[in-house]
């Protein structure tokens, strides 16, 4: 099918009773906020600075609600519906990842709810990031792992491929505003899509790497690569896989609130025992944790790399140190 | 029923004593669920720990230091030492603490029957070794003989005191205690742990060892164990790390890529042995 862009604001307009995020900037950030007006949206930009993890696993989300001295501990309302329009495929591709972690073992509730009542509107990445490298990660400008619909823009209209059924239950109020694809809209939005995956620059070929890391474990290397970091955690705070979290407990008058909060394990609190010991007491060990953890364990656990190659920590680390550098001296170093 | 995996239950505190005096002192407080539904729905097995907080403050992950053998209530020695630690401490009989849990693996029990068990602890190490003790003591028939060794810097620092003398009377049971330094009047061995160990040269036949303490004794107890030829299956080890979720999500309790909340607390040498941040 096919969506004439004229009939966007019409087209999201028929998705009753859901709450549809975007890529829009707030402020200088881009990030996926609840859309008021298309004009808004910034579908051709590449990447959110803030990937939009954050809608389905906010930054700050207050999980219980209790009163000071009182014993009886509510748990926060569930999540209403969203739509996350214009979502890049590695960032859908991070979700279904980071869904291993939350429906591990036990479901986390609050992730749950927000993922079951999520539906995701991918666009494809026409234009990829000077750091892009989803195509080293098992992705590409419009994998599907994780989306309900595709759309690939082909100038004045998208193409609208239907993934699961939430993708077609979204479409079924906006039939009229849909045509029918030719097979020559189909094989231009492929030559789009080749196009694109052409022109990512920066490549690695990871298959080795889970099974190096072990035995680099007192590499020299670690030093290195963590030498200038700054500890400062922007490369795992914005990372679309990074799932670590924080609880604390808040009371403003008589009103308390237990929430979780994004953290990183990039912060020595993160963890620091109240013995004041700490098994990763430096940067050395904390960035050699961060590698394994996307390249090593999650792969032991999971079986898949916990790393989609969105670019975000090379494009934000204030002291320029780069993911795929670490992951070319981990691959090259002598075992 | 409470299936929410992060909504605590409550629990009274029926009653607190301190094993230990000074800065890091340990209380130790024996509660019970409000929720009459949940008393009765708890099972624990030793090893595990669960969340206990205090609403408002946040919570810590301790070891339940009581086998499910003693009754329907749970048993904390908690050392102050952080926030939540230190509001704990302020709890009296009568206040409400939270709880959630049983969290972790446990030891495995039912594997042991018919084996001999030596417990090697040292300080509030001692906590997770407890319920194991308590629990073989239930069922001795069940198990051969039982082997308990435990030692702090000082007399005063030594958790469960009155419980060693009553636990030497049982069958095939013998206690061995230890202080760094020497005092008067003390009857028991003088030096470190690993140090005893090696005086009371168990055979590892069909003997388990278990040894929980601070990371220093952890290391020459299992330098000592593999002197005395333990095969690293018969060598067992509970881990602690900072917690938050308790359930495998906020990710910090890892050792390498096992989770300590999950996949622990309770390893096997044999396990760890291979995971490098094991004992970091």
């Amino acid at each position: 099918m096919k969506l004439n862009k004229d009939k966007l604001a019409d087209f999201l307009a028929a998705i009753p009773g859901k709450t549809i995020f975007g890529p829009q900037l707030s402020g200088e950030t881009l990030k996926f906020t609840p859309i008021t007006k298309t004009g808004d949206l910034c579908l051709t930009a590449n990447n959110t600075t803030v990937p939009p993890k954050s809608v389905v696993f906010p930054q700050t989300e207050t999980m219980l609600r209790f009163e000071q001295g009182a014993t009886d501990i509510r748990t926060a309302e569930p999540a209403g519906e969203t739509v996350l329009f214009g979502i890049r495929p590695c960032d859908a591709r991070a979700m279904y990842i980071v869904d291993n972690v939350f429906f591990w073992d036990v479901d986390d509730p609050y992730y749950l709810a927000r993922r079951t009542n999520s539906t995701l509107v991918g666009m494809a990445c026409l234009d990829p990031c000077v750091n892009c490298f989803c195509t080293s990660m098992g992705g590409g400008p419009a994998s599907t792992e994780g989306l309900d619909l595709l759309l690939t823009d082909l100038g004045d209209s998208y193409l609208l491929e239907v993934l699961t059924g939430k993708g077609e239950m979204l479409c079924q109020g906006a039939g009229n505003l849909l045509d029918e694809a030719s097979v020559a809209d189909k094989e231009a939005a492929k030559l789009l899509q080749q196009k694109a995956a052409g022109q990512i620059r920066r490549k690695i070929d990871p298959s080795g790497i889970p099974a190096r890391l072990p035995a680099l474990w007192e590499s020299p290397v670690w030093e290195k690569v963590s030498a200038s970091c700054l500890g400062c955690g922007i490369c795992t705070y914005l990372c679309p896989t990074c799932h670590c979290f924080d609880m604390q407990d808040e009371t403003e008058g008589a009103e308390s609130r237990r929430y979780r909060t994004w953290d990183s394990c990039m912060f020595p609190e993160y963890t620091l025992h109240a013995s004041g010991h700490n098994p990763r007491p430096a940067r050395r060990e904390r960035t050699r944790n961060r590698i394994n953890h996307k390249f090593s364990y999650f792969v032991d656990k999971f079986k898949v790399i916990a790393c989609v190659g969105c670019g975000r920590c090379i494009n934000l680390c204030p002291v320029n140190i780069d993911i795929l550098d670490i992951l070319s001296k981990v691959g090259e170093e002598a075992l | 029923m409470n299936t929410h995996p992060y909504k605590p239950n409550i629990a009274t505190v029926q009653d607190t004593w301190f094993e230990t005096y000074g800065d890091r002192c340990i209380k130790t407080f024996k509660v019970v669920f409000d929720d009459e539904e949940v008393r009765d729905n708890w099972t624990h097995l030793p090893g595990q720990c669960a969340m206990i907080g205090v609403l408002g403050t946040g919570e810590s992950m301790i070891s339940i230091s009581c086998s499910p053998t003693e009754g329907k209530f749970l048993r904390f020695s908690v050392m102050r030492a952080g926030k939540v630690t230190k509001a704990l401490h302020e709890l009296e009989a009568g206040d409400k603490m939270t709880v959630r849990g049983p969290y972790g693996n446990n030891f495995p029990v039912d594997e042991w029957k018919g084996k001999n068990i030596i417990t090697i602890g040292g300080g509030i190490g001692q906590a997770p070794l407890r319920p194991i003790i308590e629990y073989i003591r239930a069922k001795k028939a069940e198990y051969g003989d039982l082997t308990v060794v435990y030692g702090a810097r000082t007399s005063a620092d030594l958790c469960f005191k009155g419980e060693f003398s009553e636990l030497a009377k049982v069958e095939n049971t013998s206690c061995r205690l230890s202080i760094d330094v020497k005092e008067e009047d003390w009857p028991h061995y003088v030096g470190f742990v690993p140090a005893l160990l090696m005086e009371i040269n168990p055979s590892f036949e069909n003997t388990i060892a278990i040894t929980c303490g601070p990371p220093i004794m952890i290391n020459f107890v299992l330098q000592n164990l593999k002197k005395l030829n333990f095969p690293d299956e018969q060598i067992y080890t509970t881990l602690e790390n900072r917690m938050k979720c308790g359930i495998g999500k906020c990710g910090r309790c890892n050792a390498g890529n096992l989770y300590v909340c999950k996949d622990g607390p309770v390893f096997s040498y044999a396990t760890l042995k291979n995971v490098p941040e094991a004992f970091a």
